[in-house]
């Protein structure tokens, strides 16, 4: 990239030409008040006005997320004309704004607040009339509450560059201006997948999840047996909601807060993604050497699962029949652990602590239950139990660690921990049809081929004279491409991992929020980077786990000795297999 | 879509494949379909975003956008009342206030036996002529509240005659 010359505030700095002002400035150690950007550009429609700049060459002040640099521009942020233009931009924002901030679920993280307090808005410079307001909460995923919008656009943008989807746009005009699925219709109604990727970038609380945390305390009051179990991008991440640095791995403060918030019992969900994989491998293999339906889909992401039944109807025989191991574990726990212990699986309560939304669509499936009994019963967000623990007067940061239960089930090893990002899934149920196919471990049991965070990862493994050609995607975009070729006829593999979210769970629509405004101590690329520090959380936990492959969990082989018999059984069918069905995308 | 007839369906992908060279082809194809059935409703919007890739949401922005797509099905005579800066001052809202009175209709609304739609148009670039009115294209010239009802009546005369 060829460097210009410019000035800001003065100062002479040279800088990447093609750059907007914002960017430009960022990279100059300049912090240019700004609501609608995102990263990259990835918004940056000029929409808020918040980020006005003056700059040399241009009629009147300019929106510093669109405006490029040029050659000998200079830039003021901090003239008097510019300090006023921002603070009557986002002081019109809050005209239109409902300003319950103490009752709003984004408080703390909210980028407006964040710009009226940097500019020094005033309150109701502007009274007037106040756009119609549509509030959705009919899923039990994500609520809408469009008195909190400001129009920025950020969840239209991020649902068409992870999905493709744009189940969000904006709708009528002028003063009237919403953004809402078409007809502003519910989520419920549309074919949004519920994946939360929206509410992961929305900048106030217009999008959020759909807290769960009263039920689980009136199943506590009620005096259920309430236990927990979490997934293994949660403990790669919670400490974020504690102001610890993205990447810690806090699976043993966890423990000891969820054994104070007083859950009977706490499990890591590993051990049932351990158990699917039993499951999922057995089945990969039966097809194979059946001629069953291939290639063979992975059915983890509820996000995915939504998308496929929305969108892929003709494709559903390709999706394992696997439940996702959250739902897995809910059954064993409701059947075989209930058995062991002496519990009436009425009295049972299970809760799980995911970092995805659709999780809690997922939970309300009938089809997700055994004898009536629903296999988990709430789903809390990686966010929603950072307030649980906020709540508590615990101090995470000060926790000593404690030790996840493994009695009777519980125990995990190092395959399941890597569920959590892109890949984790395809790596783990190698290791084990590796073993199946060659009766061998693999020797290294790091499988770099599915790692890392491109949009479609491939691979060709030759295990026992045998090719196995698999595929890694993640966010629909690209699945899309690897379920079209499937649809054409053109697929050339066996297996294929898919998950909702880019990146895998660890960047699920659940997980801490990342607001560079809000994490001075991070990194500056730190959008760019936080998944890949979240993932090295897990690899390192993968690796320091003495067992790294399913099958080797005794407590597995245990389950299979004296329960369920063995994969695949019918037994194992009844509790641990779902099925699917194609939905109307726009039904009434 | 289920109740969308086959043909309908294939002349909608028809007025799709028209555009397919152009880079933003949208307008253009809502244009189209606007003329062809009087209004764009979901389902057709459905069918624009499955040959197009462009999101129901993103259809449904535009259509809700432009006063000149329609949800609805418009009614036989669309009357079109300027309500612009100039004819506005002219006395434009007494005359749609007018037309509203007598059709029993607010602006935007089509009657129940689907004779009159009354639209509130932006300015329709007609100032010299305010303030101006148009029904199904004709246009009436520096109309006057007075003249309101008796022009309602010849169209309701002339569907009398037609029957």
């Amino acid at each position: 990239m060829a460097k210009i010359n410019i000035k800001i505030e003065g100062i002479p700095f040279e800088v990447e030409s093609g750059l907007t002002i914002l960017e430009a400035a960022k990279a100059c150690g300049f912090e240019i008040p700004s609501l609608c950007a995102f990263n990259h550009g990835e918004c940056s429609k000029g929409s808020c006005r918040v980020c006005l700049v003056e700059a040399t060459g241009a009629r009147g002040l300019v929106a510093s997320c669109v405006y490029p640099v040029a050659e000998g521009m200079e830039i003021t942020i901090s003239s008097p004309k510019a300090t006023a233009a921002r603070r009557t931009s986002v002081e019109l924002l809050l005209s239109n704004h409902n300003k319950n901030c103490q009752q709003c679920d984004k408080n703390g993280m909210c980028v407006l607040l964040h710009v009226s307090k940097v500019t020094g808005a005033r309150d109701d410079m502007y009274q007037g009339e106040q756009t119609p307001v549509t509030v959705d909460r009919l899923t039990p995923s994500i609520a809408r509450d469009t008195s909190k919008c400001v129009l920025c656009g950020r969840c239209v943008e991020r649902c068409k560059n992870a999905h493709g989807l744009g189940i969000l746009g904006f709708e009528k005009r002028g003063f009237n201006t919403i953004v809402a699925p078409a007809e502003n219709r519910s989520f419920a109604n549309s074919p949004c997948i519920l994946c939360g990727q929206c509410v992961s970038v929305c900048p106030t609380g217009a999008l959020m999840e759909i807290s769960e945390i009263e039920k689980v305390d009136a199943a506590m009051k009620a005096g259920k047996y309430v236990v927990v179990q979490t997934a293994p991008a949660v403990c790669a991440a919670l400490g974020e909601e504690f102001g610890m640095k993205i990447g810690t791995r806090v699976t043993g403060k966890m423990v000891a807060a969820l054994k104070r918030l007083g859950f009977k019992k706490v499990f890591d969900t590993n051990f049932a993604a351990d158990l699917t994989i039993m499951e999922e491998a057995t089945e990969l293999l039966d097809r194979i050497q059946n001629g069953g339906k291939l290639p063979m889909i992975t059915s983890c992401s509820p996000g995915w699962v939504n998308y496929a039944e929305y969108n892929y109807g003709d494709l559903l025989p390709h999706l394992s029949s696997c439940k996702s191991p959250h739902e897995m574990f809910g059954a064993i726990l409701k059947s075989y652990y209930c058995e062991k212990n002496g519990i009436d699986p009425k009295d049972m309560f299970v809760v799980s602590i995911m970092p995805c939304t659709a999780k809690k669509y997922e939970k309300d499936r009938p089809e997700l239950s055994v004898n009536g009994l629903q296999d988990v019963d709430a789903v809390l967000t990686t966010r929603e139990l950072g307030k649980l623990i906020k709540r508590s007067g615990i101090n995470f940061v000060k926790l000593p660690d404690a030790e996840f239960d493994n009695d009777v089930v519980g125990d995990y090893t190092g395959a399941g921990v890597i569920f959590g990002t892109t890949g984790g899934v395809m790596e783990a149920a190698l290791r084990t049809a590796a073993f199946k196919l060659t009766g061998e471990e693999l020797q290294s049991p790091a499988l770099q081929e599915v790692r890392g965070f491109a949009g479609i990862k491939e691979a060709t493994f030759n295990l026992g004279g045998k090719t196995l050609k698999v595929a890694v995607a993640h966010g629909m975009k690209n699945a899309k491409v690897l379920l079209d070729d499937i649809r054409a006829g053109k697929s050339e593999y066996q297996f294929i991992e898919i998950m909702g979210c880019p990146g895998g769970c660890i960047a699920g629509g659940g997980q801490p929020f990342v607001k560079p405004c809000f994490l001075p101590n991070e990194d500056a690329d730190i959008l760019d980077t936080y998944k890949a520090k979240r993932a090295a959380a897990l690899y390192c936990e993968d690796e320091l786990k003495t067992l790294r492959a399913s099958h080797k969990n005794p407590q597995i082989a245990e389950l299979y000795n004296t329960y369920l018999g063995e994969p695949n059984s019918h037994k194992a069918h009844k509790l641990l297999h779902t099925t699917y069905q194609a939905k109307e995308k726009f039904g009434k | 879509m289920a109740h969308l007839q086959e043909a309908a369906v294939k002349k909608i992908n028809e007025i799709c494949d028209r555009y397919v060279d152009e880079k933003t082809p949208l307008m253009m194809i809502l244009s189209d379909i606007q003329k062809e059935y009087g209004y764009i409703p979901l389902e057709v919007q459905e069918i624009v975003s499955k040959r197009t890739g462009v999101s129901v949401a993103e259809i449904y922005g535009v259509v809700t956008f432009y006063s000149f797509f329609s949800l609805e099905p418009k009614g036989k005579y669309v009357i079109g009342v300027c309500l612009g800066t100039a004819c506005y001052v002219k006395g434009a809202q007494q005359i749609v206030d007018k037309f509203s009175e007598i059709i029993g209709i607010k602006a935007g609304e089509t009657s129940a036996d689907g004779l009159f739609t009354l639209d509130a148009l932006r300015c329709i670039g007609a100032c010299g002529i305010a303030p101006a009115v148009t029904i199904n294209g004709k246009v009436y010239p520096k109309l006057t509240v007075d003249a309101v009802p008796k022009i309602v009546n010849e169209y309701k005369a002339m569907e009398a005659n037609n029957q």
